[in-house]
């Protein structure tokens, strides 16, 4: 980090004393690799790695994650569009593979929540897998009521943790 | 790993504390004087009050001389005091005596621990009296002594003495309390017990889970796992050698046995689906587990002893889950959605004759059957999650709690109390409870941290 920054200071020293914009040019490779303020323009495409976590979890604005009634398991429409999205996304990025967490809300007991997490999670894998992603790149995970997004005690807070998020790995 | 106990040494007649050759003092006349003292070494004045519900009177062990111990640094007489206290605090938490301790009372003198004066304790309305000793030997072991008299009748009940390591002198007093409670409930013991429980610290969200292990008094806590993995659901082995718990180590659920003598983990089975709620036989050849696998949860039972091929019990659709020994062995009592929602089930030990017993409303799970095999405890799911229990065939439910969200009864050894933890709103706090079976005497455990998933084991031999 702090590397970095001198090594960024030093380089704009130079590009103003330089008093030109391509001053970059005449200098020896520099490390600023990363350096935002580099006058070298914009290089690089902003934004993750497709095929990344990040890219995916980008790409499904909130449709990596579908939410389940209390102690239901079945995948209704708009749970099967966002599945839509996923296995597209997918079939996009062969070379992927995913993880689907289930999850269930903090108003079970945690054995039963272990089971039904698992359920879901696998609920939404079959959907996965009817629209044609091969079920060996799929693998899923209970953390039962482990692993609350929403923190509160109420109906609101629970429809948001009965939920089955895919996460995709590569 | 440290060595979780050693056993206790019972000496088999324990007979009077030894310093045998001095005859003991006559019963009444010198012993109030004597005693007068005594109060003034113990820094406490007594207070009358609390003399009027006085039920048992547990004074100060007597120590033959005050001696060092490894067991305290103030030497034996001061082990004398905690040794009695340890006994208080025993008794007074199930409801069912109102004992008074040693930080209320005269300590009686070493030959007076055979010889009670009776005109002490019967003027303080004192209806049952503890007395004991602490002797240390020449190998640091100690030697402690119980006796419980009827001060009305001026008798003495019972009596029983214990060899153990300075390490184990709290377990020489929970055998004492035992005893007494014993004698006079007609009850089993309880109190010499362990627990074996989840700790949690951190926020709902990342919340860390240690497994981790205490006496039945709270004493003696011992973290086991680090928290880097999420431990769930542990479960003492019959004889307190192992711990079968789950943990999220790779990623997943798994079912791992914890071996306290050597520190090993080993996994119950090797599957690639998840496996949780594991369950130990009341002999301890077996253990149940239910396992995961597209979407279809189902119990089976594998030998504890390692090797042979996994059993499965159940194989209805939907889920399966949990499961509890009769006393005897032959039945189990488990968790089952087969009908639309949670419910209690009865299987044969072999899975067969599966049948539900819970038809009341809401939603019935995690049953435990009692260790005298008349009850199931269970948590009871109709808005609030509370402990109730009922009977093998399902009748005579009955709440033992009422509170926003308790659950995961497991039965103190003699199945008259029923621990559970309590989750509080909002914030998921957790904390370790206990009820009698009347549902009136409830009360907390100590724990250092939060505390969820208690597992009572058996009374230690």
């Amino acid at each position: 980090m702090k590397k970095i920054a001198i090594a960024v200071t030093v380089a704009s020293a130079i590009a103003l004393s330089a008093c030109a914009k391509k001053a970059p040019e005449e200098l020896p490779p520099p490390p600023q690799t990363s350096a935002p303020t580099t006058p070298s323009g914009p290089s690089q495409p902003a934004g993750p790695v497709p095929g990344t976590q990040q890219h995916f979890v980008q790409q499904m604005q909130g449709r990596d994650t579908i939410y389940f009634d209390t102690d239901k398991y079945d995948i209704d429409a708009e749970d099967q569009t966002a599945l839509r999205q996923q296995a597209q996304y997918l079939q996009q990025y062969p070379n992927v593979r995913a993880t689907v967490e289930g999850h269930a809300d903090e108003r079970g007991t945690r054995e039963y929540n272990l089971a039904l997490g698992e359920r879901r999670a696998n609920a939404a894998k079959n959907y996965l897998v009817s629209l044609g992603v091969s079920a060996d790149r799929i693998t899923v995970v209970s953390y039962g009521k482990e692993r609350p997004v929403a923190l509160g005690s109420n109906e609101q807070a629970w429809a948001r943790n009965r939920r089955a998020v895919t996460v995709v790995l590569n | 790993m440290i060595r979780l106990f050693t056993f206790l040494a019972f000496v088999v007649a324990v007979a009077t504390p030894a310093y045998a050759q001095q005859p003991a003092p006559p019963v009444v006349p010198m012993a109030v004087p004597a005693e007068d003292e005594e109060i003034g070494l113990t820094g406490r004045v007594t207070d009358e009050s609390e003399w009027q519900d006085l039920g048992i009177a547990i004074p100060a062990f007597a120590a033959d001389r005050d001696g060092p111990t490894p067991a305290n640094s103030q030497g034996t007489s001061a082990l004398g005091v905690e040794l009695a206290r340890v006994i208080f605090n025993d008794l007074r938490n199930n409801g069912l005596f109102r004992p008074v301790g040693p930080d209320a009372l005269p300590r009686p003198t070493y030959p007076q621990i055979t010889s009670p004066a009776w005109a002490t304790w019967r003027g303080r309305s004192a209806e049952m009296l503890v007395h004991g000793y602490v002797r240390a030997g020449n190998d640091d072991r100690l030697t402690v002594g119980c006796y419980l008299y009827d001060v009305q009748l001026q008798q003495e009940l019972v009596r029983e003495g214990w060899v153990v390591a300075p390490a184990d002198w709290r377990r020489a007093a929970h055998k004492c309390a035992d005893l007494v409670y014993s004698r006079l409930s007609g009850e089993s013991p309880f109190f010499d017990s362990k627990i074996a429980y989840i700790a949690e610290t951190g926020p709902k969200d990342n919340r860390v889970k240690r497994l981790a292990i205490m006496d039945s008094d709270g004493a003696n806590h011992r973290f086991i796992t680090n928290g880097q993995s999420t431990a769930l659901t542990p479960r003492y082995s019959p004889d307190y050698s192992k711990i079968a718990y789950v943990s999220y180590l790779n990623g997943f659920a798994r079912i791992f046995v914890y071996d306290i003598g050597t520190g090993s983990q080993t996994l119950i089975t090797q599957s690639p689906n998840p496996t949780f709620a594991p369950r130990w036989s009341p002999d301890g050849r077996w253990i149940l587990y239910s396992m995961a696998a597209s979407g279809n949860t189902d119990i089976y039972r594998v030998s504890a002893a390692g090797g042979g091929s996994p059993q499965r019990l159940t194989d209805a659709p939907g889920i399966d889950v949990g499961g509890s020994y009769s006393p005897d062995g032959s039945r189990i009592v488990f968790e089952s959605d087969r009908s639309g929602n949670q419910q209690i089930y009865i299987m044969n030990a072999d899975g067969s004759n599966q049948r539900r017993i819970s038809f009341f409303g809401g939603r019935a799970a995690t049953p435990e059957w009692s260790p005298r095999g008349d009850l199931i405890a269970f948590t009871h799911i109709a808005g609030d999650l509370r402990i109730a229990v009922m009977s093998p065939n399902g009748g005579g439910l009955r709440h033992l709690t009422n509170s926003w969200q308790d659950e995961a009864p497991t039965w103190s050894p003699n199945g008259r109390i029923v621990q559970f933890f309590r989750t509080q709103r909002n914030s998921g706090e957790t904390s370790i409870w206990q009820v009698d079976l009347t549902g009136r005497n409830e009360r907390r455990l100590p724990t250092p941290v939060g505390a969820s998933d208690p597992s009572w084991g058996p009374v230690l031999p």
